[in-house]
């Protein structure tokens, strides 16, 4: 590689994904991550009681931003063979992981639930 | 999902500013000069796709012109995936239309011949063309012919494969092998004694239909032989030697200094001359065929090839740093034709396609260009389904890593797959529009 550029970065996970899924997915964070901004700002606060199921959600993120990857690029768990292996799994779990979080911090606070609406923090 | 959020938001802040600071990514100067120049670029393929894009950007007012009598664009580097059943067939196909610049001429037409007296390219259609510039990338010929019972319309039949024909005969391939990993037998994979487009390509494919018998539980079933002319397992030492370690390691057989003369398809046996120039057939169930590799016709009866070296098979003599014709100056030769001592790969050309557009815009300035092309060359050396070797090496033999410390060349490492399986299409798909 000579240079990496952020329109090749781009091209690289259209690759991965496909071009439809990408900004789909791509869409579906811009949303989801203004959808965060738009909460914090409407409570002022972070809510540590909707950040339970959050902080529960993220193993299931973890799992699936690893699922999603390994499905897409015909790899399985056994190919990490070197330390720089198990640091980009570990990148993707930990992505997967808080996107997952704030999608459900996200959605708690805007449908909200019994028990993080009825009494405030 | 936010899978890629952060690192999207991370990026575009780091690398959106960096674009704004460096413009003309991919190492070009914004800066154009006006001229009338007449360029023309023999092929439309890596090279010359990308070089044309490249100069257009840097040239305003010059007429450039591409000869190349197909419309379609192989992504070649996609072939072995396709013979893998990873990928279907057109995943390597695209349309030259998709590629090519605004203002470029493009003629669908092959060369003839080449007068680099008068500068002028003749096609086969009759067309006469002046150049004051002549950039020859056609590509290369495989010589099916050269093996006596072989053709191409065998492939994907009685156990037949041959992946670098193209994208139809790289499906077919995997058909012939689907069947092998699944029935068993001895699988013979060969590669020629001329020079060839991507020499990690024969190795790959043993180790993917090595990796994908086993991964149905049939390795008990096969017998992997590869067999080759050379007196080594690729043209790296440091490499070979890994090559022979992993080859050890999976079972698979070599016979070295063995060049394939004559397939008989019927009976299944292969006619091998062995380094004494003796016969030796080998029996097989599954055979993949790579052909002798030669440049195209007319750039010997051009008079464009070297006298002394590769006589048969007639690559473009050229000086090894510049790329530049050392009869004619102003021709220059990029990718496969070009008579250097490494380079028939897509990541040859993303090194070579700067040098030759600095010498040439250098020429017609006035002036010497200063880049050089060391003979860097790049091959995710595949090893099993979900890793691979990232190989880089240049003239010298040297490893030349580009993550040094991070990802090691001789290590089986999911992340070189990931980037031969996913970057790799990306990053070309940029070169071709020359901005990698």
């Amino acid at each position: 590689m000579k240079e990496l550029t952020f329109e090749t970065l781009i091209a690289v996970f259209e690759q991965i994904f496909g071009r439809g899924l990408f900004w789909l997915m791509a869409a579906a964070a811009a949303l989801i991550t203004l959808g965060y901004v738009y909460v914090l700002i409407r409570d002022r606060a972070v809510s540590w009681k909707k950040f339970l199921f959050a902080q529960l959600s993220m193993p299931i993120g973890a799992v699936l931003a690893v699922w999603l990857v390994m499905v897409m690029t015909d790899s399985h768990l056994s190919d990490l063979g070197g330390p720089v292996d198990v640091i980009v799994f570990l990148g993707i779990a930990a992505l997967g992981a808080v996107g997952m979080a704030i999608l459900i911090y996200t959605l708690e606070s805007l449908m909200g639930s019994k028990r993080t609406t009825d009494i405030s923090d | 999902m936010t899978l890629d959020r952060r690192q999207f938001l991370a990026l575009a802040m780091g690398t959106g500013t960096a674009a704004v600071v460096t413009p003309g990514a991919g190492g070009a100067p914004a800066q154009s000069i006006t001229t009338s120049a007449r360029i023309i670029i023999i092929g439309a393929g890596a090279a010359g796709t990308a070089l044309a894009n490249r100069l257009v950007r840097r040239l305003d007012g010059a007429q450039i012109t591409i000869i190349d009598p197909r419309p379609n664009h192989l992504y070649q580097p996609g072939l072995t995936l396709v013979a893998a059943g990873l990928k279907p067939a057109n995943y390597v196909v695209s349309e030259n239309t998709d590629w090519l610049p605004k203002g470029v001429f493009f003629v669908t037409d092959k060369v003839a011949a080449v007068d680099a007296e008068s500068k002028t390219v003749s096609t086969e259609g009759g067309e006469n063309l002046s150049y004051d510039w002549l950039v020859v990338a056609p590509g290369l010929i495989l010589d099916h012919d050269a093996i006596e019972g072989f053709s191409l319309d065998m492939v994907g039949e009685n156990g037949i494969g041959a992946l670098y024909a193209g994208p139809e005969y790289a499906a077919r391939t995997w058909a012939a092998a689907s069947r092998f990993t699944e029935e068993g037998g001895t699988g013979l994979f060969t590669r020629p004694a001329t020079e060839m487009k991507c020499a990690g390509a024969p190795l790959k494919h043993t180790f993917l239909i090595d990796d994908i018998a086993r991964r149905a539980g049939n390795s008990g079933k096969i017998n992997m032989v590869y067999a080759a002319p050379q007196g080594s397992l690729f043209g790296v030492p440091i490499v070979a030697e890994k090559v022979r370690m992993l080859f050890g390691d999976r079972g698979i057989e070599t016979r070295m200094k063995h060049t394939l003369k004559a397939l008989d398809a019927d009976a299944k046996k292969a006619t091998f001359a062995d380094a004494d120039g003796f016969d030796v057939e080998m029996d097989y169930d599954y055979i993949h065929v790579i052909p002798p590799q030669r440049a195209p016709e007319f750039v010997v009866q051009s008079g464009l090839a070297w006298a002394d070296k590769w006589t048969d098979q007639g690559w473009v003599e050229c000086d090894k740093a510049t790329m530049r014709h050392l009869r004619y100056p102003e021709i220059f030769a990029l990718g496969d034709v070009a008579g250097v001592p490494k380079g028939k790969t897509a990541a040859s050309v993303k090194w070579q396609v700067p040098v030759v557009e600095d010498h040439l815009v250098a020429a017609i300035e006035g002036r010497e260009g200063t880049q050089a092309y060391t003979g860097y060359t790049s091959c995710p050396l595949i090893t099993k389904i979900g890793s691979a070797m990232l190989i880089e090496f240049d003239y010298n033999n040297n490893l030349v890593p580009s993550f040094p410390g991070v990802i090691a060349p001789l290590e089986e490492l999911w992340i070189s797959w990931l980037m031969k399986e996913v970057a790799l299409k990306a990053t070309y798909n940029a070169m071709l529009r020359g901005r990698a």
